[in-house]
């Protein structure tokens, strides 16, 4: 008697964890779709719009879908209409940001791997010191040295240009790179540069030599994170550049705030894409490097 | 002319001594092994040895010449290491040869010594691999190889077997070993694990506390420990240390314990300095080796003693005894049986014994 009850009892059990378990499921289902959705609708909404003409737009919603592929507004984001005065489109601009990326990247990269090689590798007395003032760096908001950059830009005489911008972007991206590979440093074991020094190696010899190669991990980390800040800064740029000088965000800004006449949505929305559209490269072509990068351990021999 | 020399080398990080006032010598050929307990500056000594560390006080001389202030490359010497230190980005030839090619070495000079040691440590067809390719064992070999391409005058090991298993670890220290009576070169080696040290080593010396506490042949640490620490680090079990005193009794030295009526007879031992021995606090050092079940030679004494635990391992067992209320473990074949909580008929060795000032910890 007291058997079989507890035997129905146990599959009452297990029948109404089944039912719980699917729920479950179906209800993490409904969630992530939730928030995907969230997050895919702004983009969703650029798309179509920037490939409607002006009629469309004020004739139908915001989600309706565009009648076909028109590639016009994007012509006008990247290269203008043709005429004259007053026609800004963003064509210069990328160049401009282009120009100004990839030194800035490529200079804050090799002076954090630089610094991080030093600092983890050539421990000098005091280096703990250099280091926290260093990560004090990462937390100054950037607004706070506006003045006294744009002093010493003045100074040096590059203010409004490309170079005076990379300097801004390779100085305050430092205090970043240098965490990312002090970090990554501090895991490789210190007995390779020993061995090295007994081999004859320098001090650059074993940077280039023994610790660069084994770096790729964290320089794509590196690159991502400071293409990405430096291309999609506004703050710097619109400061410290203007007129022809200026990076493509400040030039988006411009365009779509200066238009005198109608609103021109699906140019606005396609000029917004492009200038997304190298960081969203980026993280395609190296995303999953980053993950592994931001998670590898140590580097065993 | 000695092959290595350090003289009164002393070392501190902060105000930390790690090392006081080390005095060291080395023969053309020897296997120096440092040992000790972690944190007992081996591991430092030799990063002096190789240049890697800045002294404070003293020197070290390579062939009589100071080297103090030579920059590592310059000295004369390779180092295998605890993590092998490959470079990972480097293949098995390009790390045996990296040192060679900073050296400015001529091809042809390098492609000779490269053939000639990866030939004799079978690494030669291992050469276009990775490091990350290689097993524990093959990744050691080649980090041996890097040292031996250099032809260097001394050989320093920084715990180079204490990465590998059990099994590969024996092997590995039975190659080291081999290597070193063929090719004579002298080694430096620092290790921990006191069995290496016991195998491989010519001479060895104790390490405790930044001092050396004795630096001799494997067997005069065995049987002869200079001082208390070196007779108990050294041995597995390690040493008995009986506390108790010295008493002359008409000519004849007796070891006793208070509280209890057991003497133990000193005679024949070989004393540093005979006199002043009576009411001497002593320990009285035996190993658990030295304690017999049944009588084996002439002179072993016999003692009765109760047995309180046993542990079995194998191929042996370890009995604990109670000595007026001190442990004193012995090591006997697995196939004796010993009844717990009985007196038992022991035969201590004293041929083997060890006698130690209680108050200084020296040998006397």
């Amino acid at each position: 008697m007291q058997d079989s009850l507890k035997s129905s009892s146990y599959q009452q059990l297990e029948q109404k964890s089944k039912y719980t378990n699917i729920f479950l499921r179906w209800f993490l289902y409904f969630i992530l779709i939730l928030f995907a959705s969230y997050f895919i609708f702004p983009l969703y909404v650029m798309v179509v719009t920037s490939l409607k003409t002006m009629e469309e737009i004020r004739q139908g919603t915001l989600l309706s879908w565009p009648s076909g592929l028109n590639l016009e507004s994007w012509a006008v984001a990247w290269g203008g209409r043709g005429y004259g005065a007053g026609d800004t489109f963003l064509r210069p601009y990328f160049w401009n940001s282009i120009k100004m990326v990839v030194p800035a990247v490529f200079f804050s990269t090799f002076i954090g791997a630089m610094t991080g090689y030093v600092l983890t590798k050539w421990r000098f007395k005091g280096d703990q010191w250099v280091f926290l003032f260093l990560l004090f760096g990462c937390f100054i908001p950037f607004q706070a040295i506006l003045l006294p950059m744009a002093r010493t830009l003045g100074v040096l005489g590059i203010s409004n240009s490309v170079i005076g911008l990379v300097l801004v972007h390779t100085v305050y991206g430092i205090p970043f790179t240098t965490l990312f590979f002090r970090n990554y440093y501090i895991s490789v074991p210190t007995e390779l540069v020993k061995a090295a020094r007994i081999d004859g190696a320098g001090f650059f010899k074993i940077f280039f030599k023994i610790l660069l190669p084994i770096s790729a991990p964290i320089i794509v980390v590196t690159v991502i994170w400071q293409f990405t800040q430096i291309w999609n800064d506004f703050l710097f740029g619109s400061t410290f550049s203007f007129g022809e000088a200026a990076p493509i965000q400040v030039a988006l800004n411009n365009m779509v705030l200066s238009s005198t006449s109608v609103k021109e949505y699906n140019v606005d929305m396609a000029s917004a894409i492009i200038a997304g559209i190298p960081t969203l490269i980026v993280y395609v072509l190296a995303g999953k490097y980053f993950i592994r990068g931001l998670t590898s351990g140590a580097v065993k021999g | 002319m000695k092959t290595l020399k350090i003289e009164e080398l002393s070392k501190n990080f902060g105000s930390t001594e790690v090392l006081k006032k080390i005095n060291l010598e080395i023969d053309e050929g020897n296997f120096l092994v440092l040992l000790g307990p972690s944190g007992c500056g081996k591991s430092t000594l030799l990063n002096i040895i190789a240049g890697l560390e800045t002294i404070n006080e003293g020197d070290v001389f390579i062939d009589d010449y100071n080297v103090s202030k030579v920059e590592p490359k310059d000295r004369n010497i390779a180092m295998v290491f605890q993590s092998y230190a490959l470079y990972p980005s480097m293949n098995v030839k390009e790390n045996m040869i990296f040192g060679l090619k900073q050296a400015k070495t001529s091809k042809e000079k390098i492609q000779e010594q490269l053939e000639k040691v990866s030939k004799f440590l079978q690494v030669d067809q291992l050469l276009e691999r990775k490091p990350s390719q290689l097993s524990g064992g093959q990744r050691q070999r080649v980090a041996i190889g890097r040292a031996l391409v250099r032809e260097p005058r001394i050989f320093l090991f920084d715990e180079p077997l204490s990465n590998l298993d059990a099994k590969l670890r024996v092997e590995m220290r039975r190659e080291i070993k081999k290597l070193h009576q063929q090719l004579k070169t002298t080694v430096v080696y620092v290790t921990h694990d006191q069995t290496e040290a016991m195998s491989l080593g010519t001479n060895i010396a104790i390490m405790n506390h930044g001092v050396i506490q004795q630096n001799d042949t494997p067997e005069k640490i065995y049987n002869k420990p200079s001082n208390t620490f070196v007779a108990d680090f050294i041995g597995s079990p390690s040493m008995n240390l009986i506390k108790g005193i010295l008493k002359e009794n008409s000519g004849d030295l007796l070891f006793t314990v208070s509280g209890s009526n057991l003497e133990i007879p000193i005679k024949d031992y070989d004393f540093k300095d005979k006199s002043n021995l009576n009411n001497k606090e002593v320990f009285f050092g035996i190993r658990p080796e030295h304690i017999f079940f049944k009588k084996f030679n002439e002179s072993d004494f016999e003692i009765n003693l109760r047995a309180d635990l046993s542990e079995y391992i194998g191929h042996e067992q370890i009995m604990t005894f109670d000595y007026a209320n001190q442990e004193v473990l012995a090591k006997f074949p697995s196939t004796i049986k010993i009844d717990l909580g009985k007196e038992t008929k022991l035969y201590f060795d004293l041929t083997q014994a060890s006698l130690f000032d209680a108050q200084t910890e020296e040998r006397i």
